[in-house]
């Protein structure tokens, strides 16, 4: 087998472009390997690649782990990065790795779509940006082309100072969100509502926010209309974890829960 | 002359009442400890099985050569190969060893593998080419029930079966198929003798009755098969049936090698038995005053594909079906059903937690609707020693201080832990004003040691060495502290300060039984003591002295046989104890079924957010029944752990079955309570004599499993005024 | 290829021609079996390392991606001791039933007392979040570290 430990971003991208598999802080790819779905004979780590951990501003490197994330982030990422895994998870894992996984329960993702984040992708052929809704296609797929790494997301420059993060799970640590939420709302009422675990990508509850974002003191009647809006708009299943119709109850109650805290 | 003061027979340091830290503690603490995962041999292979992917389904062909093909392989063993019984099993041996025509649960041992490494024995297991024709798995327990598919049928009938009750309570209740989850995997190593004979090295609770399934499976004379104690990493009833045993015999006696196998946490889902989900209709008759007048029950508990110990289980839940309560007029009907789902067997309660859930549930229900305090009319009804056990009849002639542990727990002062995290945790998914508190009170009864009539005993040998006293026995450490208790009732019996347990093989002594049912400390415990004070009777005698010491043998004061003269005198004692026999029940369930019981209860308190049903348990108080503390410390760690898996059965932990198949063998999926889930216990313990077993000590390890999932549903049900009549409890059984 | 790297303060190499995890390469290759495998998805901590100054899950690393990196497993928190402070505690609480989380639980712990040697529960029982127990209800694990956090 081979696994190359690039130190430079080009030197990382060389061995993608030869077909190397990615490997960051190892919290997906080891499940997979571990469990014998796959068996990476051609690796290239990306641990010690200083420009991936850069976080300059609202652009935070794909090699950023949770951990950092949690004492440096945004508020409602900080709240997220407090609920993944464990503190070995938060560790090792990162932002770019929890995107390239794109699982529909990432902890990660409602922030990134809430507030419209960019994802950056560098191949030898060059950089593009991709917005959340190009970059998630599917449960477990992006548009990350086989010899691109991601490589840092971009948060607009003006985030909502009002923003609110909740996620349920029947345990207090280690597990899988049944349903996560962010909601932000700014001065001028515009209000926007991300979720995790209702579809097969994460998605903006863009109806509710039309509706909530027209108001600016909502009442309780209000409120519940928002509420019973979301629990329309999402697209849960049943699964082992949970049950359709309390993802899509629970969506609209931490709907309005976060909006009332963005409200105070 | 040498003089000190005599001390009081039993009062030894280290011995009984202290507690003094476990032997093996500094070994698991810097990772040395060698537990059957752990094992090497020159010279080792791999095995690895091959598993059926359905849940029912005809072996159409199988093919062993892509698998012979691959490099490094040194056999693959199918069910032909099985030398001797082709089935085994606990109780009836009824389990193929390997899958023959037909497969009957998802996971059933196809073909077993040995090869130079496990990535190749695994590979070489995934390319064995089975075809399968699928058939329709039978799934449901009440199908199988009406179609008489059962292991066993249980009646009881006892007293007027035409009282009437002035207040009636019906209910149907629900509990899930908890798993066992021991963090070791299932492990062993298995080595040929050169002589046709093998020694096994596995993770067990009942060695013997492993060798003797092996023996059997193998076509050995009982001789050629020793079966060795090996560290393992709990247990909890997972390792009471035979998994990979016989599988590593065969491939090493096959290959001439020694073999290793080491479960996956996947496999070890599979592979090993789970604690049988129940369905239960109950009605509860009671007088004005609240006190039982009669009680039915229907319970039905899904036994999977393969006996195991259905049959016991089946027995116990009936039996207990009433809890601990005076009730003179008792009709319970069960059944252990046979289905496709996969196979269960022991869990820590063994069909008395089961039971529980439903009969708690109902007595709060009576208690409403008497509008009585829920503590009131369980001490109106509690059982008492001179009481029958509502059930079988027999008499209860051992402590059973009931009203004790709830007059206890109405007693504890409900303390506010220190950082007790809101329902959702970390989630942030509550605030304060969403959550509503409820408490909630359960009490349970469970027996300890095997009943039914089965020969319950346990051998145990004590050699006096320059070492000290040297316990040597077949029980099975699982983690529960039995060696410290052992060795301090070698120490309390001999009067010495210094003695060890050293673990045998089959070959080297009798059976100490199953590390299981609560029993070891008061069996093996009552085997070592008996050994201990009969060897220092013997040395006594045999010198004429009045006292034995670490320094000797002493006689009026002065040391008359310094202890090196009488180690050299090669002193040992061997003792088989046993429980009071208990008799088969007749067709009613009528007799002297149980040796012994343990009462004790739990107080919940709880944090509920009812509209999104999420649960914080906030603190689980308890009060239990345990004769007499051996090693305080290790009755604590028991009941604090016991709690802990039934506040996992009450809200998080469920195997999910879709058609036979488990949608979440694993720890992402299988939730187990991390530290940041577990509640405050404050535990009181009820010490009187009485039992039989050793300083009047009683099992402690199920009876903190019995209650505690029914007292965090009562609490529930406290906090949102919702019925909740199943275990594990669902956010949406709360919130919609 | 051969991976050289620091494990417990001295020198290791291992050659290393398959995507094993760090986990299995301190079990079959480096004769250490302190660390155990409960689950192989990183969702038990029985396998927690010190990589690189983090605290990790073991079954989560690939070996082969340990090349210079500082490793301390559980046979090496202790030093020159027989036992760190954090085993000795844990040893007079009666905090090891079985032992299988010990290891883990022993690494999580000592990498907390290094960052912050008066942790008060909150900071204990976060620090432990990732590190499951069957037996003991972390009763005893809790009241362990609390003395040695020297508080009530």
């Amino acid at each position: 087998m081979e696994v190359y430990h690039p130190t430079t971003l080009g030197e990382a991208l060389d061995a993608v472009d030869e077909g190397a598999m990615p490997l960051a802080g190892g919290t997906d790819l080891m499940v997979e390997t571990n469990s014998g779905h796959i068996r990476p004979e051609h690796v290239v780590g990306l641990r010690r690649v200083a420009e991936l951990q850069a976080w300059e501003g609202n652009r935070i490197g794909s090699g950023v782990t949770w951990r950092r994330i949690e004492h440096e982030g945004p508020r409602a990422l900080a709240q997220a990065a407090r609920t993944v895994g464990s503190p070995q998870i938060r560790n090792a894992g990162t932002l770019g790795g929890n995107l390239g996984t794109a699982s529909p329960a990432g902890d990660g993702h409602p922030f990134l779509v809430a507030v419209d984040a960019e994802i950056e992708l560098v191949s030898k052929r060059g950089t593009r940006r991709l917005g959340w809704r190009d970059f998630f296609t599917g449960v477990k797929e992006t548009a990350r082309d086989e010899d691109e790494l991601i490589t840092a997301v971009r948060l607009p420059d003006d985030l909502p100072e009002r923003q609110e993060f909740a996620k349920i799970g029947v345990r207090n640590a280690m597990v899988i969100a049944t349903v996560c939420v962010v909601v932000t709302r700014r001065p001028d009422g515009a209000t926007t509502v991300g979720l995790g675990s209702v579809a097969p990508t994460p998605i903006r509850a863009a109806r509710s926010e039309e509706m909530i974002s027209a108001i600016a003191r909502p009442s309780q009647t209000d409120l519940d209309e928002f509420q019973r809006l979301v629990g329309a708009e999402v697209s849960p299943i049943t699964d082992h974890r949970s049950t359709e119709a309390y993802r899509r109850h629970a969506a609209g109650v931490l709907a309005r829960r976060l909006l009332e805290r963005c409200l105070r | 002359m040498t003089t000190r003061t005599t001390k009081a027979p039993g009062q030894v340091a280290g011995g009984v009442g202290d507690s003094p830290l476990r032997p093996d503690g500094v070994a698991k603490l810097k990772g040395e400890f060698e537990y059957a995962s752990d094992l090497v041999s020159e010279g080792m292979l791999w095995g690895a099985t091959t598993r059926s992917p359905h849940a029912h389904a005809r072996i159409v062909s199988l093919d062993i050569a892509p698998a012979l093909a691959i490099g490094g392989v040194h056999a693959v063993l199918t069910a032909d190969d099985v030398p001797g019984s082709a089935l085994f099993g606990l109780e009836h041996p009824d389990q193929p060893v390997l899958a023959g025509e037909l497969v009957r649960y998802w996971g059933e041992p196809v073909a077993i593998v040995a090869a130079e490494d496990e990535d190749t024995a695994r590979r070489a297991a995934d390319a064995i080419a089975v075809v399968y024709e699928e058939l329709e798995p039978f799934v449901d327990p009440l199908e199988a029930d009406a179609a008489e598919a059962v292991f066993r049928r249980m009646q009881i009938r006892r007293g007027d079966q035409d009282a009437v009750g002035t207040v009636i309570v019906e209910g149907f209740y629900e509990v899930g198929m908890q798993d066992q989850a021991p963090l070791g995997p299932e492990a062993g190593l298995a080595v040929p003798d050169g002589q046709g004979g093998v020694d096994l090295y596995a993770t067990s609770q009942f060695v013997h009755v492993d060798q003797e399934q092996v023996v059997a499976s193998l076509g050995l004379r009982p001789e050629q098969v020793r079966s060795h104690p090996a560290g393992i990493g709990g247990a909890f009833g997972a390792r009471e049936d035979v998994n990979l045993h016989i599988h590593l015999c065969m491939l090493a006696l096959h290959t001439g090698q020694p073999v290793k196998m080491v479960y996956d946490r996947g496999e070890s889902f599979t592979g090993h038995v789970h604690r049988h989900p129940a369905l239960m209709w109950y009605r509860h008759e009671a007088d004005d005053d609240g006190r039982l007048v009669r009680v039915e029950a229907r319970i039905v508990i899904d036994g999977g594909a393969y006996a195991s110990t259905t049959s016991a289980v089946l027995a116990n839940a009936c039996y207990f079906a009433v809890g601990p309560y005076r009730c003179d007029s008792v009709a319970i009907d069960g059944a252990g059903t046979r289905t496709n789902n996969p196979p269960c067997g022991a869990m820590r309660g063994f069909g008395a937690v089961q039971v529980c859930v439903a009969y708690e549930a109902q007595m709060d229900r009576l208690a409403a609707e008497l509008g009585l305090d829920p503590l009131e009319i369980r001490r109106r009804n509690a059982l008492a020693t001179g009481d029958v056990l509502a059930t079988t009849g027999q008499r209860i002639d051992t402590p059973l201080p009931v009203v004790d542990v709830i007059d206890s727990l109405a007693a504890m002062p409900i303390t506010e832990p220190p950082a007790t995290p809101l329902p959702g945790g970390s989630g942030l998914t509550s605030e304060p004003g969403h959550v509503r508190r409820g408490v909630g009170y359960a009490i349970g009864i469970k027996n300890l040691g095997f009943s039914e009539g089965f020969d319950d005993f346990a051998q145990a040998r004590v050699r006096l060495t320059d070492e000290g006293a040297v316990v040597e026995t077949a029980a099975i450490e699982v983690g529960q502290g039995l060696v410290t208790v052992l060795a301090q009732l070698a120490r309390s019996g001999l009067g010495l300060s210094r003695a060890s347990v050293r673990h045998v093989d089959t070959s080297q002594i009798d059976s100490a039984g199953s590390t299981s049912a609560s029993r070891q400390t008061q069996i093996s415990g009552g085997a070592t003591l008996e050994a201990a004070t009969t060897l220092r009777r013997r040395i006594l005698e045999r010198h004429d002295g009045d006292d034995l010491d670490d320094d000797g043998v002493w006689r009026d004061g002065e040391l008359v046989i310094p202890m090196s003269v009488v180690v050299d005198e090669s002193w040992e004692e061997t003792v088989t104890f046993r429980h009071p026999a208990t008799e088969r029940p007749d067709d009613d369930g009528q007799g002297f079924v149980h040796a012994d019981f343990a009462v004790a209860g739990h107080r919940a308190v709880v944090d509920v957010d009812p509209e999104l049903g999420l649960v914080s348990v906030v603190r689980v108080d308890t009060a239990q029944d345990v004769g007499k503390a051996l090693h305080p410390q290790s009755v604590r760690g028991q009941i604090e752990g016991g709690i802990l898996q039934g506040v996992g059965l009450a809200v998080m932990e469920e195997l999910v079955m879709e058609g036979g198949v488990i949608k979440n063998p694993t720890f992402t999926d299988y939730l187990l309570p991390t530290i940041l889930d577990a509640p405050a216990v404050e535990a009181l313990l009820i010490e009187q004599d009485g039992s039989w077993g050793p300083f009047g000590a009683k099992g402690v390890g199920e009876p903190p499993t019995i209650s505690s999932t029914s007292a965090v549903l009562a609490a529930i049900r406290d906090a949102t005024g919702k019925p909740i009549t199943r275990a594990p409890v669902r956010p949406q059984d709360i919130a919609l | 290829m051969i991976v050289t790297f620091t494990l417990n303060g001295e020198s290791a190499n291992a050659r290393v021609e398959k995507p094993l995890s760090l986990l299995d390469l301190l079990h079959d290759e480096l004769g250490l079996p302190g660390s155990k495998a409960a689950c192989e998805q990183g969702e038990c901590g029985s396998c927690s390392v010190i990589l690189d100054g983090q605290l990790v899950c073991s079954c989560l690393v690939l070996a082969a991606d340990v090349e210079g990196s500082e490793v301390t497993t559980v046979e090496g928190v202790a030093g020159d001791d027989v036992l760190n402070g954090v085993q000795q505690a844990m040893h007079e609480a009666g905090a090891v039933q079985c032992g299988f989380c010990t290891p883990g639980i022993v690494v999580a712990a000592t990498d907390l007392f290094a960052r912050n040697p008066r942790p008060d529960l909150s900071e204990i029982k976060e620090a432990l979040a990732g590190n499951i127990c069957r037996c003991t209800g972390y009763g005893a694990i809790i009241r362990a570290l609390e003395g040695l956090a020297g508080r009530p």
